[in-house]
């Protein structure tokens, strides 16, 4: 179908279907649950836009029709009472009717939605200000996975994730594929959730949360399933020694400064949990809370200045020498 | 403190008098003074409930400049001009000045103004508590924005979740302000609510049995029901997050087996019937104004006011729709699904009465009207929007998203602000004596309406492509930059049509044509007095038989005698038949509401910095209201 | 006259606005240290306290609010609750009581803080950067009752471990000199 340009319901109909895509929209399904939500969305606007509409029509043709002068107020016709009254009374009726039935498919459908089924993988979210822990939990210790602001899920199976929090409310969502639920301290929540097909999905916090919480991203990829295996083995391994000069220089500086304050990678003394995991920093697609996408020049600006991105955000400013710079990004790029 | 002057025998009624007397001897007992200690002792409704209305604009007017520099913000990406510091502490004014300092003062401030006069009595009951209610509620408001300009202004939202606004994720003492401002608005609030159920219940002209009572007389006892109801329990939550804050206790530390949950509940039990508190007077302007311009009374009289009451309970079962995500168990969720789309039912019943109203009738397109119509095409989107937020599933993803924001601002604009635009239209000459300029009115409604739905249309959109609340800012490669400028538009307009209101307001009450006492030709009460209505407002009592009097009596309206001129008095009837009962006495005016409203005010205020202050504060509070209630002398009468 | 002096003092009144409650978000990158020099008290006898050299500029850290909560977080953070538990000490000295072995005003607690100490305190000169330093010293002080209790916070969102810091008492006045100079038992 071609829409010419020069007429306003087609403006009116491009912005509303421009509202579709997108990496975080919740007309984007990406699994059967974000679907059959669309659709429930949509079965509903279907209904309300009807609904606005013939009380439209009705007002717009009371204000049209011609009605006779009334000089007295009080002179009511009994005919026209009576017949507003049953006019009325069937709206009413009819207004009880629809609203019983949206009920009822609210209800089978969240019966649907927050229904359970043994899930493929388990992973545990501890939302904190303003960055996703993440941790894939497992019986072996030895392949229990931590990493931040990135979830790798495997495609057409179900995922569920536990929801906690240390600090706050947050919340989890994703809206391409589920709706949100909050993290609360003290609580433990849970959502479960399919990906139909592979991508990057985008969420963010849906809590009010602080200052950064306009910037509390994370990104879920889905694989095909062997493809996530293999990334989950990877993500076990402890970082890999650096083998060149710089990247050495890199591992120095970063366990000399004050990284190892608050960053764990595994493999070498940095063992601190108070922020993101980086033991497999370099492949991930974005920094800093899905805030940043991932390259060089965004590891070098976050690291410079975090405040000036991300005002109020709990990783300080810290003084790196010109030279330092360069060998401490090389260092994180290449944990991958 | 002076004895009434009595005559040698007994006290002047005014059955007897002839009008100029009547007039002369009324004004002198029942006026207040042009002094400025007169003035700011009045207990006249009339003078109190303007003052309220001038307050609560004012506020509008610093909510929306705050909303407008929030827009700008947001009108492109990653924008600069706030940090999220200051933007956090103007969303949080944002809305804590529309919701406590505007929306539920402003529609008290119509009921204190015109309840009196719409169910014929002379005062509002408890007329120094009325007093008291406004000092209270303006030194809060000052309170609030006093500390926003000196940066203690809140910054955790308008509903402070907790932990965010607890002692540890909440440093310093903005949120004990925000939590304070609250106990001032509560207090204020549930004064007001306790007048108007006195005055309709108890005040009533005789002949005005409950079904003769207007609706928006309704509409005002059934808000003022909610607002006993509902302040409780946001006073309570904000007392806990007090002493939390303040010394320590643990209502809300998980650690020590408090709930965060804890103030979602109590917070919303409130914060539903206070959307309803705000909504429902509105439904009250919207039924006076439709009788008057389509000609004819509101069709569905008794089932309207069935409607009310039935929002009025309903509103009590919603509250729990603002936490479906939280995890609660999914069948006890949705049993409040059922609960907030069941309200659709009594505000659909409404709505249809009117149509059929408007239907029937012969409208006249004056600005009241105009607005009303606005209304309805906005309000019923905003409650179909609110229909889809009920279920669940729908909320799972668009609750704390600008799908919300859209949502809740049609249903409060559309069905607040519209139909008090209406009302100041409506009601403007009766409060100043002078009409409205109608050609500034119209410019007023359309700019407001074509900006309202510029500003907040798209908001639905965004909300759905995964913008959520509270952001400071947004990357642009979300995609949400145009949405977000074309919104920034519509605010602009929106923001325009309120300087072309308060243009209007200004020029009209400074050179306004002359309004009669009945421009509209309306049928209620309050059109038959004087615009501006005298202080005592009606000469002698009406008599009402039925419920559009002036409809029902056009010649002239009957009235009952034997009030005293002399001395302040009202007519106490029956609850539902107002049979006359007694004369009873209506206090002269006094200094000592302001007085008590200070020593009030200055305990709260210093209260936030130390517990002590609620203890050495009682002694002013106590010697006001001594004060206060010292007895008069003035005689009670007989019989 | 008088109302253009009442003018001025509302119009600094609204400048100076309410120190407590800035908001500092940007840290101060590389805080030159050099610039607060002090000296530590003296253990020689009589009296006469130490010769101090400060600029005083780092003392509004106890004074504002944000700095004290931050302080409290890294607190925990950066896991001085190993040695020093929640204030009670364990091996490390009390941070609650009245004793201070080298000293309880802010600069001589940023100065443990960077220098560390002899018998344990570890020396967190470059690993903790200079503003947070002081972050935590604010929280120190509050912890030894030396901050203002509107400052202050009233309770931790945690097990309750001790009053909040904004309800501890007070430290006693000592004539001339810092608290309680003397030696851990």
């Amino acid at each position: 179908m071609r829409f010419s340009l020069k007429s306003p319901a087609a403006v009116l109909i491009l912005c509303l279907l421009g509202g579709c895509s997108g990496a975080q929209s919740a007309l984007d399904p990406g699994g059967p649950q974000a679907q059959h939500l669309a659709r429930l969305f949509w079965i509903f606007t279907g209904v309300c836009t009807v609904v606005w509409v013939a009380v439209m029509l009705v007002l717009l043709a009371s204000l049209v029709r011609r009605t006779p002068a009334r000089p007295d107020p009080l002179r009511l016709d009994a005919r026209s009472e009576r017949r507003s009254l049953a006019v009325v009374g069937g709206a009413v009726f009819a207004t009880l009717l629809t609203i019983i039935a949206l009920t009822a498919l609210s209800y089978l459908s969240q019966r649907q939605l927050f229904a359970r089924e043994r899930p493929a993988v388990t992973i545990k979210v501890t939302g904190q200000q303003w960055w996703w822990d993440v941790r894939y939990e497992s019986d072996a210790p030895d392949r229990t996975v931590t990493t931040a602001n990135e979830i790798y899920i495997p495609v057409g199976r179900p995922v569920t994730v536990k929801l906690a929090a240390t600090d706050l409310i947050h919340s989890f969502w994703v809206p391409s594929l589920f709706g949100k639920q909050d993290l609360i301290p003290g609580q433990d929540n849970e959502i479960q959730f399919t990906a139909s097909r592979p991508g990057v999905y985008r969420g963010q916090c849906a809590e009010f949360c602080g200052w950064q919480h306009a910037h509390m991203g994370l990104v879920v990829v889905a694989l095909p399933a062997n493809e996530f295996q293999n990334w989950l083995t990877a993500q076990a391994a402890p970082a890999a020694e650096p083998e060149d000069a710089e990247r050495k220089r890199g591992a120095e500086i970063f366990a000399a400064k004050a990284c190892i304050m608050c960053h764990t990678v595994r493999g070498t003394s940095a063992g601190s949990r108070v922020g993101p995991d980086l033991t497999h920093f370099g492949s991930r697609k974005t920094i800093a809370s899905a805030t940043l996408p991932m390259s060089r020049g965004n590891i070098a600006a976050w690291i410079v200045d975090p405040q000036g991105i991300k005002p109020g955000v709990n990783m300080p400013n810290v003084s790196i020498a010109s030279n330092e710079l360069d060998p401490l990004v090389s260092y994180l790029a290449g944990l991958r | 403190m002076t004895a009434v002057e009595s005559t040698a025998q007994e006290d002047l009624r005014d059955t007897h008098l002839d009008d100029a007397e009547l007039h002369a001897r009324l004004t002198r007992t029942w006026r207040t003074g042009a002094s400025l200690l007169a003035r700011l002792s009045s207990v006249d409704h009339k003078v109190i409930g303007r003052r309220y209305i001038i307050t609560a604009l004012l506020f509008l007017c610093l909510g929306g400049l705050s909303a407008m520099v929030m827009r700008i913000q947001l009108a492109q990406p990653e924008a600069k001009l706030l940090g999220p510091d200051v933007y956090n502490q103007l969303f949080t004014m944002h809305g804590t000045t529309m919701m406590f300092l505007f929306a539920v003062p402003v529609m008290e401030a119509f009921g204190v103004y015109l309840v009196p006069l719409m169910v014929g009595t002379r005062n509002i009951a408890f007329p120094r508590l009325n007093a008291f209610s406004y000092w209270i509620y303006l030194f809060g408001g000052i309170f609030l924005w006093v500390s926003f300009v000196l940066k203690i202004g809140p910054d955790a939202g308008w509903f402070a979740y907790v932990p965010l606004s607890g002692p540890e994720y909440s440093p310093g003492k903005r949120v004990d302000v925000w939590a304070q401002m609250i106990t001032f608005t509560e207090v204020s609030a549930l004064a007001v609510s306790v007048e108007i159920i006195v005055t309709v219940f108890k005040q009533r002209a005789p002949g005005m049995t409950l079904d003769r009572i207007p609706l928006f007389v309704w509409s005002m006892l059934v808000t003022s029901f909610l607002i006993l109801f509902a302040m409780p329990a946001v006073m309570v939550a904000s007392t806990m997050l007090i002493l939390d804050r303040l010394v320590g206790t643990h209502f809300f530390n998980v650690a020590e087996g408090g709930d965060s949950l804890l103030w979602q509940h109590l917070f919303w039990f409130f914060g539903h019937p206070e959307v309803y508190i705000i909504f429902i007077p509105a439904t009250g302007m919207v039924s006076s104004i439709i009788a008057a311009f389509a000609r004819r009374p509101v069709f569905g009289h008794l089932p309207l006011i069935l409607a009310l009451i039935a929002v009025g309970f309903l509103s009590f079962g919603l509250w729990v729709h603002h936490m479906f995500v939280t995890g609660l168990p999914q069948l006890g969720a949705s049993f409040f699904t059922a609960s907030s789309m069941l309200i659709a039912v009594p505000n659909g019943i409404q709505i249809f009465c009117w149509l059929a109203t408007v239907w029937d009738g012969r409208p006249i397109y004056k600005t009241p009207l105009l607005f009303v119509l606005g209304f309805i095409a906005i309000f019923v989107i905003g409650g179909l929007s609110g229909v889809m937020v009920a279920s669940v599933p729908i909320d799972a993803q668009v609750h704390d998203t600008y799908f919300v924001v859209a949502h809740f601002h049609y249903v409060l604009i559309g069905g607040a602000v519209f139909p008090l635009l209406g009302a100041v239209y409506f009601w403007f000459p009766k409060i100043t004596g002078r009409m409205m300029n109608e050609k500034l009115g119209r410019w007023n409604f359309w700019l407001a309406f074509i900006g309202f739905n510029i500003a907040f249309f798209p908001m639905h959109i965004l909300g759905l492509q995964g913008m959520p609340r509270r952001v400071y800012t947004y990357l642009p490669e979300m995609g949400w930059g145009p949405l977000n400028l074309l919104s920034t538009a519509g605010a602009i307009v929106l923001f325009a049509s309120f300087v072309v209101l308060l243009v209007n307001v200004l020029l009209s009450a400074a050179r306004g044509a002359p309004a009669g006492d009945n421009p509209w030709d309306a049928g209620t009460l309050e059109w038959a007095t004087t615009s501006p209505p005298a202080p005592y407002n009606f000469p002698r009592i009406p008599f009402v038989t039925h419920r559009e009097p002036l409809w029902d009596n056009r010649e002239s309206l009957p009235v009952v005698t034997g009030l005293s001129v002399d001395a302040r008095e009202v007519l106490a009837g029956t609850v539902t038949e107002s049979f006359p009962q007694l004369r009873e006495s209506s206090p002269q005016p006094s200094i000592w509401p302001l007085l008590a409203a200070i020593s009030v005010a200055a305990a709260f205020l210093v209260s936030i910095f130390t517990p002590w202050a609620v203890v050495w504060g009682s002694i002013p509070v106590a010697i006001t209201l001594t004060g206060w209630f010292w007895p008069k002398g003035t005689p009670e009468d007989e019989e | 006259m008088t109302r253009a002096v009442v003018m001025v003092i509302a119009l600094a009144a609204l400048a100076a606005g309410c120190e407590r409650e800035d908001r500092p978000l940007r840290s101060e990158a590389a805080l030159n240290e050099n610039r607060e020099a002090i000296a530590l008290a003296s253990n020689a006898p009589g009296p006469g306290g130490p010769i101090e050299y400060k600029s005083g500029t780092r003392a509004q850290y106890e004074k504002i609010a944000f700095h004290v909560s931050q302080g409290k977080k890294l607190f925990t953070w950066y896991n001085c609750s190993g040695c020093h538990a929640n204030g009670g000490g364990g091996s490390g000295p009390a941070l609650m009581d009245d004793v201070w072995i080298y000293g309880s005003a802010i600069e001589n607690i940023a100065a443990s803080i960077r220098e560390g100490r002899p018998n344990g305190m570890p020396t967190f000169r470059g690993k903790i950067p200079e503003d947070q330093i002081w972050q935590i010293a604010a929280y120190v002080r509050a912890l030894g009752g030396f901050v203002a209790s509107d400052v202050a916070s009233s309770r931790h969102d945690q097990l309750y471990a001790h009053e909040g810091e904004s309800r501890l008492p007070s430290p006693p006045d000592t004539a001339g000199g810092q608290p309680g100079l003397a030696q851990p038992k």
